[in-house]
C-alpha cells in the first residue's frame, strides 16, 4: 500500500433519460484521471454519454447486517402497493 | 481456463456459519464483499481471480508481439483494440479481487515475485501472423467456455465482471477465426502456416482447462462454493467438441491421431495432452515464462516514476486548492 493510486466508483449515464448507474471501479491519482481512464476500461463500445466518479472511501453504504431491521418493517404495509384496493369495475381504470 | 489448480482453502469456521452460508450459495443468492465469508472461500477466490487477472494482463504480451507487425492497417486495429480489451478485463478482475481485501500493489508484487501464477498457455510463443489468428481462435475460444458459466459464480463482484468480460469475449474469438480462416483460404504457403500454427497450440489450448479430473484433487469445495461451475474434463470435452467441427470447416486438421466422433458417447474421442509438459511449463520452465516475469517486472519498475509522479502532482493540486479556499 506504499503509493498507491486511490479507488474510485464508476458511474456511467448508458443513455439520456437515464439514471447512472455503477459500473466497476479502478485506480487513479486525482478525480480528473479517473475519469480518463473510466472513459477507457468502461465506455469502449458506446456504453456511456456521462461519467460520475467518486473515491471510493466517500461512500457510505449500510451494513448487511442491518439487513432485517431496515427492510422488514416495508414487508407488513402492503397497503402502499396500488393492487391493495378493490376498484369496482363500472368505475374504469384508476 | 485462465485459472489452473486453484487448491481450496480448508477452512475452520463456526459450523452453524458455514451451514448458514451454504445454504445461501445454493438458493443462488449471490455473496457481497460485506457478507459473512469463510476464510477458505476469500482466500480461494482472491487466488483464483487474481490468477485470472493476471492471464489477462500477461496474455496481452504474446498478442502485442505481433501489433507492429500486423498485415494490414485494418488488421493492427483489429488487434489493438483486443489487447486495449485485455487489459480492461484484468482491471475488472483485480478490482473484484480488492473487494476481498487484497490490495493491487500486494496482487501486483505476487505476480511478480511468482508468487501467484498465470494461465500455462501465456508461457507458448507468437512465432508468427497465423499464430495470432489461432490465439484469438483457440486460446479465447477455450477462455469463454470457462467464463461464460462463471457469469453465475457465487460472488457478486466476480459474477459481474464476467458478464462484462464474456460480452466482449466473442469479439475476440471471431477476429481469430477470421483472421485464420483468410490464411487457410489463402495460398498454399499461408495455409501451411495456419496448419503449423494449431498444430503447435491445439495441445497447450487443451491444457488451459487444466489437469484431468482423477488428478484434479482441489475441485468439489470449489464447486459446493459455486466459484467453479464445471468439472476440467467436461469443459475440455466441450471444446474439443465445439472446436473440431471449425477446424473441419478451414480445411485444418486436429493433431490427433486418435480424434474421432464417438456415436455412442454423442463426443469426440481425443488424446490428453502431455501433462509432464503441463505441470513442467506450470514450474517455470516453459518456452517463454522467463521473458513473460521480465516483461511484466520491467513494465511495473519503469513505470514508477509515472504512478509516483502522478500522485504527488494530484496530492499538490489538491493543497493548493484546499490553501485557496
Amino acid at each position: 500500500m506504499k503509493n498507491e493510486w486511490p479507488l474510485w466508483e464508476i458511474f456511467i449515464r448508458g443513455q439520456h433519460g437515464m439514471s447512472h448507474r455503477h459500473v466497476g471501479s479502478l485506480h487513479a491519482p486525482d478525480a480528473e484521471m479517473a475519469i480518463k481512464n473510466a472513459r477507457d476500461v468502461y465506455t469502449r463500445r458506446n456504453e456511456g454519454v456521462s461519467i460520475w466518479v467518486v473515491e471510493a472511501n466517500h461512500i457510505s453504504a449500510s451494513s448487511p447486517s442491518d439487513k432485517g431491521p431496515l427492510y422488514e418493517p416495508s414487508e407488513s404495509k402492503v397497503y402502499r402497493h396500488p393492487t391493495f384496493f378493490d376498484i369496482p369495475e363500472e368505475v374504469g381504470a384508476m | 481456463m485462465y485459472a489452473q489448480m486453484i487448491k481450496s482453502e480448508a477452512t475452520q469456521d463456526d459450523p452453524e456459519k458455514l451451514a448458514a452460508f451454504q445454504a445461501r450459495i445454493d438458493a443462488g443468492e449471490k455473496i457481497e464483499p460485506k457478507d459473512w465469508m469463510p476464510e477458505g472461500y476469500r482466500k480461494t477466490l482472491i487466488r483464483q481471480i487474481g490468477q485470472h487477472a493476471h492471464s489477462e494482463i500477461v496474455g496481452q504480451l504474446p498478442e502485442g508481439n505481433w501489433i507492429t507487425r500486423a498485415p494490414t492497417l485494418e488488421r493492427k486495429a483489429i488487434l489493438l483494440a483486443k489487447v486495449q480489451d485485455e487489459a480492461g478485463h484484468g482491471l475488472y478482475l483485480y478490482c473484484a479481487a480488492e473487494t476481498l481485501g487484497v490490495s493491487r500493489d500486494e496482487i501486483t508484487e505476487m505476480l511478480l515475485d511468482g508468487r501467484m501464477k498465470y494461465s500455462s498457455i501465456f508461457n507458448y510463443p507468437t512465432l508468427n501472423w497465423a499464430d495470432i489468428g489461432a490465439v484469438g481462435w483457440l486460446v479465447d475460444g477455450a477462455a469463454i467456455m470457462n467464463q461464460v458459466p462463471l457469469q453465475r459464480t457465487s460472488f457478486g463482484p466476480y459474477s459481474r465482471a464476467m458478464i462484462r468480460i464474456c460480452k466482449e469475449e466473442s469479439f475476440h474469438q471471431r477476429q481469430g477465426y477470421d483472421a485464420i480462416r483468410k490464411m487457410a483460404e489463402g495460398t498454399p504457403e499461408q495455409k501451411k502456416m495456419a496448419q503449423d500454427a494449431l498444430n503447435r497450440l491445439w495441445y497447450p489450448s487443451l491444457m488451459m482447462f487444466g489437469p484431468s479430473d482423477k488428478d484434479s484433487v482441489h475441485s468439489a469445495q470449489s464447486m459446493k462454493w459455486k466459484i467453479k461451475m464445471n468439472t476440467n474434463d467436461e469443459l475440455r470435452q466441450k471444446f474439443v467438441d465445439q472446436t473440431v467441427p471449425q477446424a473441419e470447416y478451414l480445411g485444418l486438421t486436429v493433431p490427433d491421431e486418435n480424434l474421432k466422433w464417438n456415436e455412442e458417447r454423442g463426443h469426440y474421442d481425443y488424446t490428453d495432452p502431455d501433462w509432464s509438459e503441463f505441470f513442467d511449463v506450470i514450474q517455470g520452465n516453459g518456452p517463454c515464462n522467463v521473458d513473460r516475469l521480465a516483461d511484466r517486472n520491467k513494465a511495473w519498475d519503469d513505470g514508477a516514476w509515472v504512478r509516483d509522479g502522478l500522485l504527488a502532482h494530484a496530492k499538490k493540486k489538491a493543497a493548493r486548492q484546499h490553501a485557496a479556499e
